[in-house]
């Protein structure tokens, strides 16, 4: 574990220093990659850990954002406290909404999360006078003492961190452990004594909750929020972040957004078929490394020693 | 009584598996329950376990009703299981697989904060030692044999402390020397921990060496039921076998 | 809110008939694929659409040809078809070793592939096909009017339920495939070429999907997007109707049908949600479809 840690060290460093170099494009691509790096491995807790395939991840990115922007500016609620409603709406969301998925199982699961997503995303499309429709809602302050990029990616840093502190004691918790038993085996996991359903909904809101978080700081961050980041093909970014990271490692998902962020900036220069593009990827993951980025480096670089 | 069956029925698709059986299990006894595929023998312990729904009839455990009962909740009254197809945590190590039932069972699922590592290392690594898997307590367990999983099995259906342990062909698919020495250690087990145990089998060898009560089942009903002596020479019973005698 | 007038309503209702057997079409196609094969087609929507955007380009290319829509219709949904077997044979193929999400995983890379490639090719406007020239025109209904195009759709559904019923149910092939549902390894040491049995089922249920979206062609504008709306549409038909029942199938598709239809009528900007409330309320009350069996794959 300590060995992991250390390796941590230089990552850090590179994030702490970014803003000292002058540059306002690593910055925002460093508050981007932090952002959604905490989404995909708040994703991960269902995915890498639990077994659990989830289509409408960006459902609760996308209420964290809103929720967190809308306190803000329509109802002048100080950042702390919208800051915080983000995160309990999302563990709310994501509780209804497994409540009614974890009831079948893997496939059907999956486009359950799929058809979920696609309502809330109607409803913030259409439902001008809240949320803006579909021309979105702009105009989103920054915090009192976090009014600039810089500030804000440093506050940023703050939270993914503590957040993945977290993320990283419950998964290497009883309950983790217990979430991949399930993964492994769910009917085995059933004869030990344990509430599989119960476990399965459990994590599907811990991991709404920490979505919401990264959705409410990425909301702020571009001081707007517009109704395509609850629209499926968000949800399958994020997904394939994921799985390009790696899902059986804690910071896989993390490389992943990283790459894909990078990627994605690269492709978007020189054609619109970001999807396409977004296709093939997956398709080549599964067919040739489903390990993703991590598992592909495990396997050749024997010393780094991973989570299973 | 431990155990308690009472008419129970269970149909797939008007196709029907078990067809009003009724049996009691004794504390402490060792039992099999024997028959040619497809009488049922499965379809009755996912009936008990709780993994499919009886359509009529009543399960006792221990006098509480279980036949409504899920899975999980079955299992905390203390019942285990093993499966018919090898059912392990294949990614996790040996020990990891045993530690997990034990920490499912001690109640400590819900734990939040605290690091997994060696959390009940006494209590896993006796059972670990139980079932002779001690010294491959760091192995993925998908990569053990077919012969280790099935101890691992095992290992995790005693992590549980049941009381009744349910064992779905414990010797399918093994050598005459495991096949041997899986039933001795089973045997030894079931004495040692003062365990009732109810296992199907095919190998009539096995069942006759270790059991002191045989039930037998053919086409979803319960044909005969008694001593392994008495159970040889049942004629009807070897009406059924015959060609199926191992 | 006064009630609206009974000769309306009853036209909804025929719309919503007509919607049905669209999603019966896709639906069945879906659960025909995942019942034989144990593939959740994502990518189903997809192949809908596709055959949508064909009919589209061989009718400007046989224009003011007899039974031009016809023609295009067939066409279509045997290029539709084929893709379908081209999917199959050279990428499903590998991964069904693999556990049932990776399949579906790559049904969903598909959507993303398929979905860019109908822009790439027919870019964002949205397209119309004109009806068949024998079917263009109205029929009166109580003093509306209701499409004679739709009318023989209404009609189309049932028979096609019956005859896919009867195919399954009582030739030999059927059984084959009904078998191939139950235990893929028992069929291959019994001879039967199982591959090629599983092409065969994906070529037809491609063919069905591609055959909705030519007939909905005339009905409903062609637009990027269509493919994932169907898709959710008929995922909910099959949880309403129930997993793995045939008939569920249908029955979902009729009542999806009609409450869209009539749910526009009461509450235009919330009639999706009243899907979305009966299918949550199937989830807690019998989630294994009120037509399904218990155990589901």
């Amino acid at each position: 574990m300590s060995k992991e840690n250390w390796i941590l060290i230089p990552f850090i460093l590179i994030i702490l220093l970014i803003p000292v170099s002058g540059s306002r494009f690593y910055v925002f691509l460093g508050t981007d990659i932090l952002i959604f790096g905490l989404f995909a491995v708040s994703l991960n807790l269902l995915l890498g850990y639990t077994g659990l395939v989830s289509f409408g991840h960006a459902t609760y990115f996308g209420i964290g954002a809103y929720t967190c922007a809308l306190l803000m500016k329509k109802a002048s609620i100080p950042f702390p406290l919208a800051f915080a409603a983000a995160g309990v709406l999302g563990g709310i969301a994501a509780l209804v909404i497994g409540f009614f998925c974890v009831r079948l199982t893997k496939v059907y699961f999956a486009m359950l999360t799929l058809a979920f997503s696609q309502i809330v995303w109607a409803i913030a499309f259409k439902w001008n006078s809240l949320t803006g429709g579909d021309t979105g809602f702009i105009g989103v302050p920054f915090p009192q003492y976090l009014d600039s990029k810089i500030r804000f990616y440093y506050f940023t840093f703050a939270v993914v961190a503590v957040s993945l502190f977290i993320l990283r004691k419950v998964v290497n918790s009883p309950f983790g452990r217990i979430l991949t038993t399930i993964r492994e085996n769910p009917e085995r996991t059933e004869f030990i004594g344990i509430n599989v359903k119960l476990f399965q909904l459990a994590a599907f809101m811990i991991s709404g909750v920490f979505a919401a978080i990264s959705g409410a700081l990425f909301g702020i961050f571009n001081n707007n929020v517009f109704p395509d980041i609850l629209f499926w093909p968000a949800s399958a970014e994020v997904l394939i972040m994921t799985i390009l990271g790696g899902i059986y490692s804690f910071f896989g998902p993390v490389v992943g957004a990283a790459v894909l962020l990078f990627l994605r900036m690269q492709v978007t220069s020189y054609t619109v078929y970001w999807p396409l593009i977004l296709g093939m990827i997956l398709a080549l993951l599964l067919f040739f490394f489903p390990g993703g980025i991590v598992g592909f480096l495990k396997t050749r670089l024997v010393f780094v020693k991973g989570n299973r | 009584m431990i155990l308690t069956i009472e008419r129970v029925k269970k149909s797939f698709d008007g196709f029907v598996a078990v067809n009003g059986v009724s049996f009691t299990v004794e504390k402490g006894e060792l039992c099999s329950i024997i028959g040619p595929n497809g009488a049922g023998k499965t379809t009755l312990f996912n009936l008990i376990t709780g993994h499919l729904p009886s359509d009529e009839g009543k399960l006792l455990f221990k006098g509480i009703d279980i036949t409504y009962m899920p899975p999980h909740r079955i299992c905390r009254l203390g019942i285990g299981r093993s499966f018919q197809r090898t059912n392990i945590f294949p990614r996790l190590t040996v020990f990891e697989n045993v530690q997990s039932a034990v920490l499912a069972h001690r109640g400590k699922s819900l734990s939040f904060f605290r690091p997994v590592g060696s959390l009940f290392l006494k209590e896993t690594e006796a059972i670990l030692e139980m079932v002779g898997l001690r010294e491959y307590e760091k192995t993925v367990s998908g990569s053990l044999s077919y012969g280790f999983q099935k101890q691992l099995e095992l290992g995790i259906a005693l992590a549980t402390e049941p009381e009744l342990l349910l064992l779905d062909e414990p010797t399918a698919g093994m050598s005459a020397k495991e096949t041997h020495q899986t039933i001795e250690l089973i045997g030894q087990i079931a004495r040692d921990q003062g365990l009732t145990l109810l296992f199907t089998e095919h190998d009539m060898e096995v069942v006759f060496s270790i059991s002191e009560r045989i039930m037998v089942l053919h086409q979803g009903q319960l044909i005969a039921e008694g001593t392994s002596e008495e159970i040889r020479n049942n004629s009807d019973v070897r009406k059924i076998y015959l060609g199926e005698a191992r | 809110m006064s009630l609206p007038d009974p000769s309306f309503l009853l036209i909804q209702s025929l719309n919503g008939l007509t919607y049905a057997m669209f999603l019966f079409l896709i639906a069945s196609g879906l659960s025909l694929i995942f019942g034989i094969l144990g593939i959740l087609n994502f990518a189903h929507g997809s192949l809908y659409m596709l055959g949508a955007y064909f009919t589209h380009q061989f009718v400007s290319l046989f224009v003011d040809a007899p039974g031009q829509f016809w023609w295009a219709a067939i066409l279509a949904s045997l290029t539709v078809a084929v893709i379908g077997v081209v999917i199959e044979r050279f990428f499903l193929r590998h991964l069904y070793t693999r556990e049932q999400l990776y399949q579906l995983l790559f049904t969903y890379a598909l959507v993303l592939i398929l979905s860019d490639f109908a822009k790439i090719i027919w870019g964002t406007g949205q397209f119309s096909v004109s009806r068949p020239a024998i079917l263009k025109g109205a029929v009166p209904i109580l003093g509306q009017y209701f499409p004679k195009y739709n009318i023989v759709i209404i009609l189309l559904g049932p028979c096609i339920a019956f005859t896919f019923w009867f195919i399954i149910l009582r030739t030999r092939w059927g059984r084959k495939i009904r078998a191939a549902a139950l235990d893929r390894e028992m069929l291959d040491s019994l001879g039967v070429n199982v591959s090629r049995l599983f092409t065969v089922v994906f070529f037809i249920g491609a063919w069905m999907a591609g055959l909705g979206g030519a007939l909905v062609s005339p009905v409903s504008a062609i637009v990027p997007g269509m493919d994932v709306e169907i898709i959710i549409n008929a995922f909910i038909v099959v949880v309403i109707g129930g997993l793995g029942s045939f008939w569920g199938t249908f029955l979902g598709s009729l009542i999806v049908g009609q409450v869209y239809a009539l749910g526009i009528l009461a509450f235009p900007r919330l009639s999706l949600a009243f899907i979305y409330v009966l299918m949550a309320l199937v989830l807690i009350l019998r989630p294994w479809g009120l037509l399904g069996r218990r155990l589901q794959r």
